[in-house]
């Protein structure tokens, strides 16, 4: 009796598995899915977009994680800014689905999002403080929580005697901090700045940098699209390349530049017979750019290896020469999106 | 959400605290006050100068029939020569000599009177003088014929058809122009805030297009509700500035004419006047028996009815026309490319008015008529210039007035659906001159 039972429970063990395995898997999956857009605070899933034969956006995915600043590089007209327009419920996307915190995007997520587009302005003729409250409440920032806010962020940067004067009595690079408080005043899950140092002078974008910096420090996740790629260099946790409508690279920065080395290292040698040495490690290895200074005894060369692997050429070296230097050369963000879109352009 | 009023403020304040804006509302009324008074004045200056015309009368007519009145004195001249008449007259200042030679019957003598001035006489005193020499000719011709003047001025009486509608309503002739000219001004006014207002929308958006604030705005609100929000804004501003200025205007027209001590009648005389050149001096005046009744006529327009429809047109015509302006300041990047496109709205606006006033004003009820009314774009000002004739028998048949109201909603909401979808996209668009080609490819995206 007991082992017919058994052999019933089996049976029907394997019979559910078998039909609702299916589903199974994919209510863990949507569960995977769901956690991994926990952790990330925007997700664009296949995002395409057309402007009439044109296409715009090109099967865009890309995951933005939370608390971190996320570089949109790209090329002029690449789709950045199509992107940031979708993320921003500007236009909407012809196909694929953008997420915000886990959900769906929807209308009422713009209070969270804050924007500061590279085609930018105000009012000329409105008074700061108005316009800076009229925008603030367009956000969903009460009168009374807004000009608290406000007057904060005017001390804070030191701004507190422009609020009667109007936009048109300012300088650029003073209506660039207005324009940036406002974007930042409803403390936003979400900053996108499209090239926001543009129009400062290197003294304020100095602040503005710190600014930023200290909103992440805060909390709030950044999208960051720019062709400065030295701020991209000091800022950016995450990047994400977008070049003819297509994402063709993205990833955490620091692990895109290890794949993008080219185990070339820079060595420093202090050798009595550099030409010797010199001559010998050319037949053993790639050798660049190498000059010796007979003076100094200074031999400095490049070397390119096979594998990342260096402790091998260390020992050979060390019984030969007094070694100054050796360092791996790592590639710069430039260096990464040059190549990337060259190699991208001559494989097309 | 309460954006909406948030925009609807923002749009009104900066309309509203806007120089220009300010100045004008303020000016308008004082300028046109100012126009009317100073024509009044000027007017009434010229009249007031008393002429003074000597007459020499040789004859035995005429003896009584100069006399002085308001505007014209007359002196007369006896048992002088006509050299010496003409200098006394040139000496004393007069304005003019009369001469009437002593011989002959009446006519003979009418024949050969003479008018001599300084200068060349002026066209009312001739009249004047025509008039009162015709009187006489005809009296005398009449004497002639044997018929007293009581038999005259019995056989005078002037004739006019009585009409009435079917349903027994009596009219009073010219009462059909008199209304649609009721409706006319309430069309023209319809016009007048639509070129001028939807300018103003239109200048708006092109202003957030050059100082690149929109995409700010618009990361925060709709681009349907910001372009709502601009119409409605300017349109609250626009209704302002035309309160202030009715107010304003009447109080000043009142002060002024006060102080200048002009009587607004002065206005009508002059109105009269031409009317009296115009030859059918009995025919144009009414008497003030007949003016009562075109007032109490006029008094008796549906007027509730009418502001309901006034309104309803006005607010969907409004809408229609504003968001097509708001399109066009969205599509372009400066107010020197807009002409292209605005020619194309202002001809619906000028044929509704022209066809109004000469094909509604003879015939409300025919086919022009009706076909204007229906179509939507002119709907708005044709309607309302037949709608003072009543709505049903007699007026306007209330199949017509629902088409027309259903024609202009369905216009309304497709209208301002396209104009949204090209505003949506020609915001973000910079450094494109726009074609209608390219405007087409726009409501695709």
């Amino acid at each position: 009796m007991l082992k017919f039972y058994e052999k019933e429970f089996a049976y029907c063990t394997l019979y559910t598995f078998s039909v609702y395995g299916h589903y199974l898997l994919q209510t863990l999956l949507h569960i995977f899915e769901k956690i991994a857009c926990m952790n990330n605070i925007l997700v664009t899933k296949d995002v395409t977009k057309r402007f009439g034969e044109h296409t715009a956006l090109k099967k865009v995915s890309i995951e933005i994680p939370k608390n971190s600043i996320y570089g949109l590089l790209g090329p002029n007209g690449a789709g950045k800014t199509t992107l940031i327009r979708i993320i921003n419920q500007i236009t909407f996307p012809d196909e694929g689905e953008v997420f915000f915190d886990g959900q769906p995007l929807q209308s009422h997520h713009i209070a969270m999002i804050g924007y500061l587009p590279e085609e930018r302005g105000l009012y000329k003729s409105m008074k700061v403080g108005e316009q800076a409250l009229y925008l603030a409440q367009l956000k969903g920032l009460s009168k009374s929580e807004a000009k608290q806010r406000l007057k904060y962020w005017f001390d804070r940067l030191d701004i507190g005697d422009w609020w009667n004067k109007k936009i048109q009595e300012l300088s650029k690079g003073m209506a660039q901090k207005i324009q940036f408080i406002v974007t930042v005043l409803h403390e936003p899950k979400l900053l996108i700045f499209d090239e926001p140092f543009s129009g400062f002078d290197p003294i304020n974008a100095n602040i503005i940098k710190d600014e930023i910096l200290q909103l992440k420090e805060k909390g709030a996740s950044i999208i960051f699209s720019t062709h400065r790629m030295e701020s991209v260099e000091e800022l950016c946790d995450h990047i994400a390349l977008i070049h003819q409508s297509e994402k063709i690279l993205d990833g955490k920065l620091s692990e895109i530049k290890k794949a993008y080395k080219s185990n070339i290292f820079e060595v420093g040698l202090e050798v009595e017979k550099g030409e010797t040495l010199l001559k010998d490690l050319q037949e053993k290895f790639q050798i660049t750019s190498s000059a010796y200074d007979p003076i100094e005894k200074q031999l400095d060369f490049k070397l390119q290896l096979p594998s990342s692997d260096s402790s091998g050429v260390l020992a050979y070296l060390s019984g030969k020469a007094n070694i100054n230097q050796f360092i791996e050369t790592i590639p710069s963000a430039n260096e990464i999106f040059i190549r990337t879109v060259q190699t991208k352009d001559a494989y097309e | 959400m309460s954006k909406l009023p948030l925009i609807i403020k923002r749009e009104y304040l900066a309309k509203v605290r806007n120089k220009s804006f300010v100045i004008m509302t303020f000016l308008s009324p004082i300028l046109m006050v100012g126009m009317v008074v100073l024509i009044a004045y000027l007017t009434k200056l010229n009249d007031n100068e008393k002429r003074i015309i000597s007459v020499l009368n040789e004859s035995n007519y005429f003896k009584a029939d100069f006399i002085t009145d308001e505007s014209t004195a007359y002196v007369n001249f006896e048992n002088i020569s006509l050299d010496a008449a003409k200098d006394s007259t040139a000496n004393l200042g007069y304005s003019g000599l009369l001469h009437i030679p002593g011989d002959g019957d009446l006519e003979m003598i009418a024949e050969r009177s003479y008018f001599y001035s300084k200068k060349a006489a002026n066209t009312s005193v001739i009249s004047t003088i025509e008039n009162i020499f015709q009187e006489q000719l005809r009296q005398q011709k009449l004497k002639k014929m044997g018929v007293s003047s009581h038999d005259f001025a019995q056989i005078a009486d002037r004739f006019e058809i009585r009409t009435s509608t079917f349903a027994g309503e009596e009219n009073l002739k010219g009462i059909n122009e008199l209304k649609a000219a009721v409706g006319g001004a309430f069309g023209y006014l319809i016009m007048m805030f639509i070129i001028i207002y939807g300018g103003f929308v239109m200048r708006s958006v092109i202003e957030e297009k050059t100082s690149r604030i929109i995409e700010v705005i618009i990361s925060s609100v709709k681009p349907f509700q910001l372009m709502l929000g601009k119409i409605i804004g300017t349109s609250l501003a626009g209704i302002t500035q035309f309160a202030i200025w009715i107010v304003s205007a009447s109080l000043l027209s009142l002060v002024a004419f006060a102080v200048f001590g002009i009587d607004p009648d002065t206005l009508n005389q002059g109105a009269e006047m031409t009317s009296v050149m115009g030859g059918n001096m009995e025919g144009s005046v009414p008497s003030p028996s007949r003016a009562m009744e075109y007032v109490q006529e006029i008094w008796r327009l549906p007027w509730l009815m009418l502001i309901i429809f006034f309104l309803v047109y006005f607010i969907l015509g409004y809408l229609i026309y504003s968001s097509i302006y708001a399109a066009i300041g969205a599509a372009v990047d400066n107010e020197t490319d807009t002409q292209q496109f605005i020619f194309p709205i202002i001809l619906p606006l000028m044929l509704a008015i022209y066809v109004g006033f000469f094909s509604v004003f003879n015939n409300p009820h025919g086919p022009i008529a009706v076909g204007f009314s229906l179509f939507p774009l002119t709907s708005p000002i044709v309607m309302l210039m037949r709608l003072p004739g009543g709505i049903g028998e007699g007026g306007v048949p209330i199949w017509q007035l629902l088409t027309s109201i259903a024609l202009l909603i369905a216009t309304f909401i497709g209208i301002v659906w396209l104009a949204a979808k090209i505003y949506r996209i020609g915001i973000l668009m910079y450094g494109k001159k726009p074609s209608y080609k390219e405007l087409f490819k726009w409501l695709r995206y």
